[in-house]
């Protein structure tokens, strides 16, 4: 069985997989990962889970050529703008790596998928998330 | 509250130094600041001394075993990139309190190589490359990507920031390099995170900074002739963005820190005559250009187009050469620029000298986040 490659991804038994967020019920802020207080109104026990959407709009990314020792490159790191909140870090699959093909806004869906392979010492495999373009 | 004054400051050429310790990278800042203030370490009430590879490993007592030890109270610390003006900032404080009247801050730094950066932490397995880039030049490549997607700024305008520092930095014989680096040359280098190539990169060297700060009080005992005063000193932390979590935010904490200064200075963006900011790469000395208020939001392409931001422009930027090619060593970064800026303010500055400064302005942002501003004033 695979695990989840970070906290705020769940992999319900039986159901899809979704990002978790929470969203703080006085101001509304949504952020990845559990707190007891929020860090934009500084109220308490205010936070509530909810379920991310699987699609959103490129906010900004880059193309990486070179990273640490031991990455495939290149590859687009991209930051999304879920529809309905939260702003989440992936990369970008499915799109060449030329800044003529990515365009700020394009719209982009969640998948999950096995994470490129990479297995922990015990070699446990897991589940990541991606983004790719709706075309 | 007495103003406080740089008395003495200077820096060591920054480069490679293997063969060298931090405490001596750090001792040999402090004994040319000693000297260019005409004192010695016996005169010193408290030592801030700023390092972040070796934080818990006593480097100011360790530098002051190199220099003289004389029991005076020494605080080490740490804040990123912001670490050398925090430790200045931290003596200005002290001095402001009233606790004492002279007082040495250091920064110092002995770097690695290869990217900086975190590899997304936490148990399992690397999130590097899986979950986008945690890379320092990709992450300030997106926080770059996001003016271009507000203004339309281009791979070429950012790459004409580098060319700008690295011709400045053939006249600082202190800066790690000195070589013109045309636009081709940068648009043709490594491409390392688009649209960072390799020399949009801030360079990893090893280097030490000192400043010896005074009251007002003992300023005038010792001699105004070459005295700055500190007209504001401020810092501040990252406030609250919504895509914080996933995009660290260099400009808020900036445009926070830049407003409280220039009140703080009773001055505005006008004023200021040089800057020295904080260009780790390319892309981030654009977005400092309007976070500092040196031009309209927008502008700031402009401003690299029309050579504002050059030596002999309208407001000089990074004239030191900056982190792009005079080089950042994290820790001594943020009071070498300050001896850049009193350099400057002393007409001591030969060939890059910014004719009839009065103001100048220095700038730091160490990620996660901590941004630091001085304003400078010729006396």
């Amino acid at each position: 069985m695979s695990l989840p490659v970070v906290e705020y991804l769940k992999l319900p038994e039986g159901e899809e997989p979704y990002l978790e967020g929470h969203k703080c019920s006085e101001c509304g802020s949504i952020f990845l990962g559990e707190r007891k207080v929020c860090s934009n109104c500084f109220a308490r026990d205010s936070m509530k889970s909810i379920k991310l959407k699987n699609t959103g709009k490129l906010y900004s990314y880059s193309i990486v050529f070179r990273s640490f020792p031991g990455i495939e490159v290149p590859y687009i790191s991209a930051i999304v703008d879920l529809d309905g909140g939260g702003t989440v870090k992936g990369n970008l699959i499915d799109c060449e790596p030329d800044p003529d093909k990515i365009n700020f806004d394009m719209p982009v869906e969640v998948i999950f998928d096995d994470a490129l392979g990479r297995k922990d010492k015990d070699g446990n495999s897991y589940i990541s998330y991606f983004f790719k373009p709706i075309r | 509250m007495s103003d406080v004054y740089v008395l003495g400051v200077d820096m060591i050429k920054f480069g490679r130094f293997p063969d060298r310790t931090v405490p001596d990278l750090g001792a040999e800042a402090a004994l040319l600041a000693l000297d260019d203030a005409g004192l010695n370490i016996g005169n010193m009430e408290a030592f801030y001394c700023g390092n972040l590879g070796q934080a818990n490993a006593m480097v100011g007592q360790r530098i002051l075993q190199e220099i003289g030890q004389t029991g005076i109270p020494v605080v080490n610390c740490s804040n990123a990139c912001a670490t050398g003006a925090t430790a200045f900032r931290e003596a200005w404080t002290s001095i402001k309190a009233g606790l004492y009247d002279v007082v040495l801050a250091v920064g110092v730094e002995q770097m690695g190589t290869g990217l900086l950066g975190g590899a997304g932490g936490g148990s399992g397995i690397p999130k590097e490359g899986l979950l986008g880039s945690g890379t320092m030049p990709a992450v300030f490549a997106e926080a770059g990507m996001e003016h271009a997607r507000q203004y339309g700024t281009t791979f070429e305008q950012f790459a004409k920031i580098s060319v700008k520092n690295h011709h400045h930095s053939t006249m600082n014989p202190k800066a790690r390099y000195q070589i013109e680096t045309p636009l081709d040359e940068v648009m043709n280098a490594e491409m390392i995170s688009y649209p960072n190539t390799k020399l949009m990169c801030s360079v990893n060297v090893d280097g030490a900074a000192a400043a010896v700060l005074v009251s007002e009080k003992k300023a005038k005992e010792l001699g105004m002739q070459r005295a700055v005063r500190i007209k504001a000193s401020v810092m501040t932390s990252d406030p609250y963005q919504e895509r914080d979590l996933v995009m660290p935010d260099v400009n808020s904490c900036t445009r926070k820190a830049a407003s409280e200064a220039y009140e703080m200075a009773g001055l505005d963006s006008t004023d200021v005559d040089l800057v020295e900011l904080h260009d780790c790469f390319a892309t981030a000395e654009m977005l400092h250009y309007e976070n500092l208020g040196l031009c309209a939001e927008g502008e700031a392409g402009r401003l690299i187009d029309e050579g504002e931001v050059e030596l002999g422009g309208r407001v000089p930027v990074n004239v030191s050469g900056g982190l792009l090619s005079k080089g950042h060593p994290l820790g001594a970064t943020g009071i070498a620029n300050i001896y850049e800026v009193c350099t400057h303010l002393r007409g001591e500055a030969g060939e890059r000298q910014v004719e009839n400064a009065r103001i100048g302005l220095t700038h730091v942002i160490g990620l996660g986040s901590a941004c630091g501003i001085h304003i400078l004033e010729k006396v």
